[in-house]
């Protein structure tokens, strides 16, 4: 039995250790206590910016791209609202019977229906599934006649690029189109602005420019839960538009080019002599570059990457061609320029001439006989030109031809994958082909052919150049872009005596305007629209003799071999005002082909000339 | 016989009622209708299953506690072997026959009511030892006998919960068996050189841990290594708690609850969403709520006769605290995760019955106050 002395002990015993435990207790309270205290109020801000960022999420919209406007201020890239269809699949009952709805309203390929399933079975049931971006008013009128049927299916009109002049700027803008990985890994701001369906431009200024059209994404904030899923909407951020970027192009010019082009492969660009500005620069054939903002189908793709033509080669700025005859204004200049001739020199041009051991063929068989500068130029002969450029050396040629803006991009790097062409010289060859220089080649690159490469913006750029009296200019096809304006070197003379360059200017006149030059029968008599020019044929292969006894005819000979046609000219030519540069790949000789061109486009351009003068003025009158 | 008594005997039956210790009892009240409440809200603000089982659970146990009240505490001294035997029986069932869920067999199927033994076993456990310790003389606590034996009667239920695998009861059924061996007088050597030993032995019982209490340890050593896997749950926690602030998010605006970032937000977590929603005064309230229970329970120990209410007392009183420290210190980040519900406001039928038998034999303990055992 437990006696009443160990009953009090054990009491004792109890007690004690009951007191011990309760001071642990308030110990141990007091720490739960600071615990939430140092939580909820001491790190209280910290944990509701967290406890926000759980449940708000933002949700970014795809931005408005800006607008690219010609001179005249008409919208050649814009937007139009495309109409599309949204389905998120939870609000969707059946989601199988929808969906098999759709595709026999819509009238989906078997391959389009695969894709949207595939797509429905990766993205969550609450996300929204894109059946069709881009409907037709009347497919979106059906559907939205058959909602009633159609639960969790949204019609939606959203805003897309498009382009209202279809091909005719297709190879200025480039085009746009979904923004892929490689968009999104080159570009920081397209990182930063990416939604699903976010179309980016793909080449041309569309490209160049992306961070300027971009603009910014209108932002919704919802709440969410923590499975991601919209609670609700807190907040709604209107993002702005694009900016929009003006060009120097006119429309109805451009729009001409791209008539005279039709159904050849060529380029045309035409140039303001004191400013630079570009009033057009077309490449033929072109496409349709709305054919790519909702994803071009692969027929399409493939129709247009194998034409022969080359549509998708921009050859303004990336074609590299041989000069041809074009570049003998250049080689004239420098032989004057470096007193090598006068305008006394002649040559006997007698068909053909044995220069260390080649023969050299002028274009002329029979041969033109006793030829002055003048002469030469006017009815283009070789022969004189084989001697000039021997006398004259590659070397001071290329010093001349560098000036003048060949062998240099012309736009810098305004537009991605413009080619510099290429001016050779003893130097170039010694250092990129490891041989030396032969006479021979200097012969031949004395008549623009051989290594010498030029694009037809060099082209346009050069006879500008020449057209101006010989100052620098620098051309622009943005307008207001700053930094064209701001160069030091602009205007600056590029001759060493301006007597030369009006030699010049009138031998490209007499080529034109008098009896025997080579695009005679191109002229206008109308000073107001009269110009100056020199046409080339630029070889594509060797003419062997097999070739000179055929003579065949330009349409007897295979398309790839046929000769390129260029012509080059300023006009009008008292008052010299814009340069041109045609080439048509593979269209034969340069004055029965680009020459005719040049007559037809000049009208066009002065005639536009006024316009685009008066509306300059009158923009200085709203002021 | 015992309603026999009762029915006969009017005024001893109205006299008990007056002994009722009514702080204690509006402080349960006060706790059920809080977690009421806060069920009602996990409940995304609508009387859903959670809140309706709650609230039967809650007056249906509350009943059963006034009811053990009546009861002497005589009877309970008498069948403290057999509850224990019993509870361990059907920890042996469990073992055997129990039902799965989440990768771990806890619960008897009775039917009409899934049962967790384990959560019974941690009042039971104390009354076990309340009742050996009872008639031990001070000198015989410390013999190498009683020892042995309180031992056994900790380490049996305790390893039959452990392989369940339920660590964290298993750890709390110990620790009230601690507790007991601590009031009835077991020297303070055995508790230093015992905490000494399981200080050394820690390495080796962490290399002995299943994977998943690994990771949960290096878990709560630092949240942020896997924040959206093992660390999630913790890290939410902390935030919930966090953004509540002093005065809290108000009355069913826990947004990490509601927005569903917040795990087990019915059970072992339910103080997170009280805390976010009241704030650190709804929080400090609720822990005055439960230190006025614990006050009052050690009251009615102090002035029982007996020694085995007192022990019982003491110690369940002791219990409860513990219970209560490891789920706010879980939920707060201050210790690693471990399954541990917190009284009366979580979500568990099994572990509110527990907590309301106990509270009954504590009351009954204050009705009986001057009842001596034999």
């Amino acid at each position: 039995m437990i006696s009443q002395s160990d009953n009090v002990v054990k009491l004792n015993s109890i007690n004690r250790r009951m007191f011990i435990l309760g001071a642990a207790k308030i110990v141990i309270l007091g720490g739960i206590v600071s615990r939430l205290f140092f939580l909820q109020v001491k790190e209280n801000k910290k944990y509701l910016t967290l406890s926000d960022k759980n449940r708000i999420r933002e949700w970014k919209l795809p931005p408005v791209r800006g607008d690219f406007q010609d001179y005249f201020g008409n919208t050649i890239a814009g937007n139009f609202e495309s109409y599309q269809l949204h389905i998120i699949p939870e609000q969707v009952e059946n989601f199988r019977y929808v969906i098999t709805r759709i595709k026999d309203i819509l009238d989906l390929s078997d391959r389009r229906f695969k894709r949207i399933i595939k797509k429905q079975k990766e993205i969550k049931s609450w996300e929204t599934l894109i059946v069709s971006d881009n409907l037709s008013w009347e497919k979106f009128s059906k559907i939205n006649n058959q909602l009633y049927d159609l639960n969790g299916v949204k019609p939606i009109v959203s805003i897309s690029r498009n382009y209202p002049y279809k091909e005719n700027y297709t190879h200025v803008l480039g085009y746009v189109s979904q923004a892929n990985e490689k968009d999104i890994l080159s570009n920081d701001t397209i990182k930063d602005k990416f939604v699903q369906g976010l179309k980016v431009g793909k080449t041309g200024l569309e490209k160049t420019f992306e961070n300027k059209l971009i603009g910014d994404n209108s932002i919704e904030r919802y709440e969410v839960n923590a499975y991601g899923r919209r609670i609700s909407q807190l907040a709604f951020k209107d993002g702005d538009k694009g900016k929009t970027i003006k060009l120097t192009i006119d429309t109805e010019v451009q729009k001409f080019t791209n008539q005279l082009l039709a159904d050849k492969a060529g380029s045309i660009c035409v140039m303001d002599i004191f400013t630079g500005q570009v009033v057009a620069m077309h490449s033929s054939p072109s496409f349709d570059p709305n054919a790519f903002v909702f994803g071009i189908s692969q027929d399409n793709w493939q129709l247009i990457r194998n034409n022969p033509m080359k549509p998708l080669v921009n050859k303004t700025l990336t074609g590299n061609y041989s000069p041809g005859s074009t570049i003998k204004p250049i080689v004239a200049l420098s032989a004057l320029e470096n007193k090598i001739v006068s305008t006394n020199f002649t040559v006997k041009c007698e068909g053909k001439k044995d220069m260390y051991g080649q023969t050299y063929h002028c274009w002329k068989k029979e041969g033109h006989g006793f030829v002055s500068l003048k002469e030469a130029m006017k009815q283009s002969c070789d022969s004189y030109f084989y001697e000039v450029a021997r006398r004259l050396g590659v070397d001071r040629l290329s010093v001349t031809a560098k000036k003048f803006g060949l062998g240099e991009k012309v736009f810098n790097n305004l537009f991605e994958n413009e080619k510099k062409g290429l001016i050779p010289s003893t130097a170039w060859k010694k250092n990129v082909l490891g041989r030396n220089w032969l006479l021979g080649e200097t012969i031949i690159t004395g008549i623009g052919q051989g290594y010498i490469q030029t694009t037809p913006i060099q082209l346009c750029l050069m006879t500008a150049q020449i057209a101006n009296g010989g100052f620098k200019i620098y051309p622009k096809i943005v307008l207001d872009n700053g930094d064209e304006d701001n160069k030091k070197d602009k205007f600056e003379p590029l001759f060493k005596d301006p007597k030369n360059i009006k030699i010049i200017q009138e031998a490209m006149f007499s080529s034109t305007n008098e009896i025997r030059g080579t695009s005679y029968r191109s002229r206008i008599k109308d000073p107001k629209y009269q110009f100056a020019g020199k046409t080339g044929t630029a070889q594509v292969k060797r003419i062997t003799k097999l070739d000179r006894e055929l003579d065949l005819k330009t349409f007897e000979i295979p398309y790839e071999e046929r000769d390129h046609a260029l012509y080059i000219a300023y006009g009008p030519y008292k008052h010299p005002r814009y340069a041109v540069s045609i080439l048509v790949e593979h269209g034969g000789s340069g004055s029965s082909v680009a020459a005719p061109m040049a007559k037809k486009l000049f009208k066009k351009i002065i005639d536009r000339h006024e316009i685009r003068n008066n509306f300059n003025n009158k923009r200085y009158l709203d002021i | 016989m015992y309603l026999h008594n009762r029915i006969k005997n009017n005024n001893n039956f109205f006299q008990k009622i007056k002994d009722l210790d009514f702080i204690l009892l509006f402080c349960i009240l006060l706790l059920g209708i809080i977690s009421l409440a806060t069920m009602y809200s996990t409940d995304g603000g609508q009387l859903l299953f959670h809140t309706k089982s709650h609230f039967s659970k809650f007056v249906v146990f509350t009943i059963l506690m006034l009811v053990i009240s009546f009861m002497n505490i005589k009877i309970w001294f008498s069948i403290s072997y057999l509850a224990y035997a019993v509870v361990v029986g059907m920890l042996i069932w469990t073992i055997n026959f129990g039902v799965m869920a989440s990768g771990s067999q806890r619960w008897i199927d009775l039917y009409f009511i899934n049962i967790q033994p384990s959560e019974l076993m941690k009042i039971f456990i104390i009354l076990c030892l309340a009742k050996y310790f009872h008639r031990k003389r001070l000198e015989n606590v410390n013999s190498f006998y009683s020892v042995i034996i309180s031992l056994i009667i900790i380490f049996l239920p305790m390893s039959l919960v452990i392989i369940q695998p339920d660590l964290g009861t298993s750890l709390l059924i110990s620790i009230s068996g601690i507790l007991v061996l601590w009031f009835a007088g077991l020297n303070h050597k055995y508790f230093f050189y015992s905490f000494l030993m399981s200080i050394l032995s820690l390495p080796f019982i962490i290399s002995f841990l299943k994977p998943y209490q690994k990771l949960r340890v290096l878990t709560f050593l630092n949240p942020d290594r896997d924040p959206l896997g093992a660390g999630y749950q913790i890290i939410q926690s902390k935030i919930a708690v966090g953004s509540g602030g002093l005065f809290g998010k108000g009355f069913l605006k826990g947004t990490q609850s509601y927005l569903e970032f917040l795990p087990e937000k019915h059970t072992d977590f339910i103080f997170t969403l009280f805390s976010e929603e009241f704030g650190f005064f709804g929080s400090v309230l609720l822990l005055i709520i439960y230190a006025v229970i614990i006050y009052r329970i050690i009251v009615i120990g102090s002035v029982s006769r007996s020694y085995f209410s007192k022990l019982f007392c003491y110690s369940f009183g002791a219990s409860i605290f513990v219970y209560i420290v490891i789920n706010m210190s879980m939920v707060l980040g201050m210790l690693p995760i471990v399954g541990s519900p917190l009284p009366i406001m979580s979500y568990g039928g099994s572990s509110m019955l527990a907590t309301m038998i106990g509270l009954g034999i504590v009351m009954s303990a204050k009705v009986h106050s001057q009842q001596a055992i034999a």
